[in-house]
């Protein structure tokens, strides 16, 4: 017996040790020297695995069953082997998109799916309830026995074990809700926890060696004993008798499997916390160690109690605690109380912790939003006061469960039923890292039906084993329904109640995800995540904790800068807010544009640090519009093969052009029309109208008109050329006399301008073989251009026709006012016309355009040379012999 | 009381179309031909109502009405854009911009004469 | 639509004999193979059956440990 001050003070000695290394670890990793990033560091914080259901239950269950413990850890051992490759998946997955929990893991990977955030959290709130109880039971029991205090009867008022919850509650706060931004990793918990890790298996062994050494001759002496009781010497076996004992190890172990990767805290531990991929080699063989060796001393431990204590007379669960103390070694004794309250607490913190981020990022802060809609007040505070309140609401709620259901059961099977219940995580969670197929509805749907037959098989039962339900449906089934006992539920007997809850709850949940799942096609948002998950490992695996510009980028929305800065500071602060938007921008080389889809995908990325990835989705979501995911859409964003996305770019360009081109044409063909219609609507209304000026309008209509039949027949002209529809009527022509035909068709323009044309060409240039009057449609062209450019009274125009062994050349310069360089290029564009714009004269712009398709057509080339202040001189150059190519 | 009304186009006939139009209202009419020469009759002229072409050489009829709002003492002046351009965006913008109406070439005279003595009834 | 780019990853040395260890590691921890070693036996004042169980287990953390650390990288 010990006195209780000492215990209690001794306990508190060991919490603020704890605390302290804490607060050490947090401070060597602001500093940039990381106590925890090291790969036995890592291992053993996984050693928080190991609760005091491990102290206590083990040893208990090794004392009613033998070696039917084991498989709880033999489960992880293998789990372990995996890490390297569906570890490594999920912690690549959860670094690149900032995933701080379970719940946001399972949501993100549905679409950001809140419902199913909420859900999870939901399942592991309820499912760790137990848990907690257990620890809080192990801690009162162990107390009770180290100071012989009478333990938890009583009031609750004047339990001990509520105080112990609340104190464990606010040493929870202190060490991991002190501040907001759950992206940060919390490197004073996992330096503490790898310590405690230390602790509790160092004391455990001490108490195995002392079992072994201190009271008997060794684990030999033990064993022959045991073996020669008729009582103890099945424990040396499988007990294999039992129905269907094959399939309970086996349900077992895959549930302990599972539990390794699901429960929360493990969660939290093995891809939260996680610094380096690498690390996990070390892990797949250095955890299964650990368990080795703090699984070693529990049959000793358990074998000699009941050696000591005989058989059924005094609670094994506690024989960590009472052998020592029955051998007067109650140093000892209090060192195993310490290790079992060190496992205890290393639970609770990363437990409540890991539960308490999900409650907030996906319970809490979603409703908080949508009552918020609209009213920007600072919620920077929110999520750490709503953290808090959960992790104190945990403890109790832990105590009341404990209260309420902690009598019926032994420890182990308590903890059983929280793995059950997080084992429903699995199909949505290992689905959908590895097949595509798996939508939301299907992870809702068996999500939902695996937790109600959870709850409906163990969770209920459990509650009424301790008399606080009616034990009625127990045994006869809901209103007397015999198919629907909870424990043998559609009249599937023989198994123990946590294999049948297995069966059914499993089979119901894997059955449904796939089934849902398969009804209807993923949308958009899913293949999208699906992809991103399920092909997580095929990026590069560089950038892991960087947000890689390769990523398919899902916004499309447009959105104020201002807005997006306002709902980063609102959730970030203020300053983060400044700074990352800084760093955007620099990174993006100049000041913040318009923001952009990159940009948006990173804030959301950072905010789901902070408030989880379907909350982030949903605050990004209310001020981005954002247009929702096609399939199509995402077929786009897929495909990242060099051609296809050549071949996007072509066809975009193209049909730029196209849109440009059609607008430009109806530009233009509305121009005259506007004149036309107005014209004629104010004579028709103006019956009284001066005859001169109706005359006016009327030859303004007529001018119009044919300035419209112009423009629609060359809009034609360039549509069948460019199309390749246009007829061409080759024959032998003489260029020399087109040239001087095109001159005299023109020669009346030009006298009325007072511009001189001057003709130079030889008498005898060898014969072209093409379209006649489109080659007279490029001279006239040139020619009238030039008439609308030179100067009136003193423009001079000079056509020269030259040839030579390749090809004719002909050019038409003038001494208007030339083209600016800049110019130059674009005067062969459609709709575009050279000189001063604000003294264009009237044209259709495509005059130009249509002929150096005409010419090109031939294989031959056009071209402008101009000087502002010196003329203009446009000129064209047709092969004697070339192949007429089709545009 | 004569309003002025200016002539903001570069299409030579639909000035003319316009201009008949308007003197057959009864207001007083000038004429630009281009964005900045709008500009700058408006500010020196200060019209009572500006016909405002959008796709003018220079500065376009868009950052024309953009300059007008921008100017507090120009405040009084109504505008009525007029493009060949109808889609809902363009009509948007001009009236983000601050046009007071938005007409679509071809226009029907006796439409725009309705809303152009809409606008300056209120002047 | 997967494009030629796109080739599943390589399975790698390491991660093909952890995959089989898992595997066998399941056969030989489960009932079966452990029933085997059901037997009233001691061996050096051990029982046989936890020593097999716990023996299996050292030797599965000892190949877990070679394979791991034996520099084989993905």
């Amino acid at each position: 017996m010990l006195s209780t001050p000492l215990v209690l003070a001794a306990s508190f000695a060991y919490l603020l040790l704890l605390f302290g290394i804490a607060h050490y670890a947090d401070g060597r990793g602001r500093q940039g020297r990381s106590l925890i990033n090291n790969a036995w560091v890592y291992a053993l914080s996984i050693g928080v695995y190991c609760t005091a259901w491990t102290y206590y239950g083990s040893v208990g269950r090794a004392a009613s069953s033998g070696l039917w413990f084991l498989p709880i850890y033999l489960g992880p051992t293998l789990g372990m082997l995996l890490a390297w490759t569906v570890l490594r998946k999920m912690i690549r997955i959860a670094r690149r998109d900032r995933i701080t929990s379970i719940a946001d893991f399972i949501a993100s990977r549905y679409g950001k799916s809140r419902a199913l955030a909420a859900l999870v959290t939901l399942i592991a709130l309820v499912g760790i309830l137990p848990y907690v109880a257990l620890q809080l039971k192990a801690i009162a029991s162990g107390l009770a026995l180290l100071t012989g205090s009478p333990g938890t009867a009583g009031p609750w008022w004047q339990d001990s074990t509520l105080y112990i919850a609340l104190l464990l509650a606010g040493f929870t706060i202190a060490f991991g809700a002190r501040h907001l931004d759950s992206s940060e990793r919390h490197e004073g918990m996992v330096a503490a926890i790898a310590f405690e890790s230390l602790v509790k298996l160092l004391a455990f062994v001490a108490v195995g060696v002392f079992v072994c050494w201190g009271m008997f001759a060794g684990p030999g002496e033990i064993f022959t004993r045991a073996a020669d009781r008729t009582d103890l010497a099945p424990l040396l076996g499988l007990g294999g008798g039992e129905h269907f004992a094959a399939a309970q190890w086996f349900a077992l172990t895959l549930l302990a499997m599972l539990s390794v990767f699901l429960l929360p805290r493990q969660f939290q531990m093995l891809v939260v916390e996680n610094t380096d991929e690498r690390h996990l080699k070390r892990l797949s063989w250095a955890f299964p160690l650990y368990l080795l060796l703090i699984n070693l001393f529990v049959l000793p431990i358990a074998l000699g109690g009941l050696l000591h204590f005989g058989s059924g007379r005094a609670n094994a669960e506690t024989f960590v605690l009472s052998l020592p103390l029955a051998l007067d070694s109650p140093g000892l004794a209090l060192l195993a109380f310490i290790g079992g309250l060190s496992a205890a607490t290393g639970m609770i913190i990363v437990e409540a912790i890991a539960v308490a981020t999900m409650v907030s990022n996906d319970l809490a802060m979603p409703l908080l939003l949508r009552a918020q809609r609209g009213s920007p007040r600072d919620v920077s505070a929110l999520p750490l006061a709503v953290r808090r309140t959960v992790i104190v609401a945990l403890l109790l709620l832990g105590y009341l469960y404990f209260r309420v259901a902690g009598e019926a059961y032994a420890l182990v099977s308590i903890g059983l039923i929280s793995f059950a219940a997080v084992a429903q995580f699995a199909p949505a969670l290992f689905g959908g890292m590895y097949w595509k197929g798996g939508t939301r509805a299907g992870a809702l749907a068996g999500l939902a039906a695996g937790f109600a037959l959870w709850a409906w098989t163990l969770l209920l039962p459990s509650i009424a084993k301790s008399g606080w339900l009616p034990a009625a449906f127990l045994a006869h089934g809901p209103f007397g329904i015999a198919l629907l006992r909870p424990e043998q539920l559609f009249g599937l007997a023989g198994f123990d109640n946590l294999t049948h809850a297995l069966l059914w709850s499993l089979l119901a949940n894997a059955g449904l995800y796939v089934a849902v799942s398969l009804a209807r096609a993923p949308t958009g948002r899913e293949a999208a995540q699906a992809l991103r998950f399920v092909d997580a490992m095929h990026d590069a695996g560089h950038d892991v904790g960087h947000d890689s510009g390769a990523r398919p980028v899902a916004w499309r929305g447009a959105g104020g800068s201002d807005e997006l800065r306002a709902l980063a500071a609102r959730f970030l602060g203020v300053d983060s807010a400044r700074r990352l938007l800084a760093d955007f921008a620099r990174r993006r080389g100049g000041s913040p544009a318009a923001p952009d889809a990159e940009l948006v995908n990173q804030l959301e990325t950072q905010l789901a640090g902070a408030i989880g990835s379907a909350s982030a989705r949903a605050a990004v979501a209310s001020v981005v519009e954002e247009e929702t995911l096609a399939p199509d859409d995402v077929l786009r964003m897929l495909d990242e093969t060099s051609e296809v996305r050549a071949l996007n770019r072509q066809l975009a360009s193209l049909d730029r052009l196209k849109d440009d081109f059609m607008s430009s044409v109806t530009h233009e063909l509305r121009t005259p029309l506007t004149s036309i219609r107005a014209f004629a609507e104010l004579m028709r209304d103006d019956p009284q109208m001066d005859p001169a000026q109706r005359q006016h309008f009327v030859d303004l209509i007529v001018a119009e008109s044919e300035r419209l039949s112009r423009l629609v027949n060359q809009v034609l002209d360039m549509a069948k050329i460019e199309s390749g529809h246009a007829e061409w009527r080759n024959e032998t022509i003489d260029l020399a006399a087109l040239v001087a035909h095109a001159v005299e068709t023109t020669a009346a323009g030009f006298q009325a301008r007072g511009i001189t044309v001057t003709v130079e060409a030889p008498a005898q240039v060898p014969a072209l073989h093409a379209d006649r009057d489109r080659i007279l449609q490029v001279l006239l062209n040139l020619l009238s251009n030039a008439a609308k450019f030179a100067p009136q009274d003193g423009g001079r125009v000079t056509v020269r026709l030259q040839a030579d062994a390749r090809e004719a050349r002909i050019e038409v310069r003038d001494n208007g006012p030339g083209v600016p360089p800049e110019q130059q290029r674009l005067v062969f564009e459609k709709f575009r016309q050279g000189g001063d714009a604000r003294a264009r004269p009237q044209g259709t712009g495509l005059g130009l355009p249509i002929s150096r398709q005409i010419v090109e057509h031939y294989g031959g080339r056009m071209w402008l040379h101009s000087t502002p202040g010196e003329g203009a001189c446009f000129g064209f150059a047709l092969p004697w012999h070339a192949e007429e190519t089709k545009p | 009381m004569t309003k002025h009304v200016l002539i903001a186009d570069d299409e030579p006939n639909i000035v003319i179309s316009l201009e008949f139009l308007m003197r057959r209202e009864g207001h007083r009419v000038s004429v630009a031909r281009d964005g900045d020469a709008a500009l700058a009759a408006i500010r020196s002229e200060r019209p009572d109502l500006v016909l405002l072409d959008v796709m003018m050489p220079g500065r376009s009829g868009m950052e024309v009405c953009q300059a007008v709002r921008e100017d507090p003492a120009l405040a009084g002046t109504k505008i009525l854009m007029l493009s060949a351009k109808g889609r809902d965006t363009d009509l948007a913008k001009g009236t983000a911009l601050g046009a007071d109406a938005y007409v679509t070439k071809p226009f029907s005279t006796r439409e725009l004469a309705d809303k152009v003595r809409e606008l300056l009834a209120g002047v | 639509m997967r494009s030629s780019k796109r080739r599943s990853q390589p399975a790698t040395l390491l991660r093909q004999r952890l995959l089989a260890l898992f595997a066998a590691g399941w056969l030989a921890l489960n009932f079966p193979l452990l029933a085997v070693w059901d037997h009233p036996v001691r061996i050096g004042g051990l029982p046989l059956l936890p020593l097999a169980v716990f023996g299996g287990w050292a030797l599965l953390i000892a190949l877990a440990a070679w394979i791991a650390e034996s520099g084989a990288d993905d």
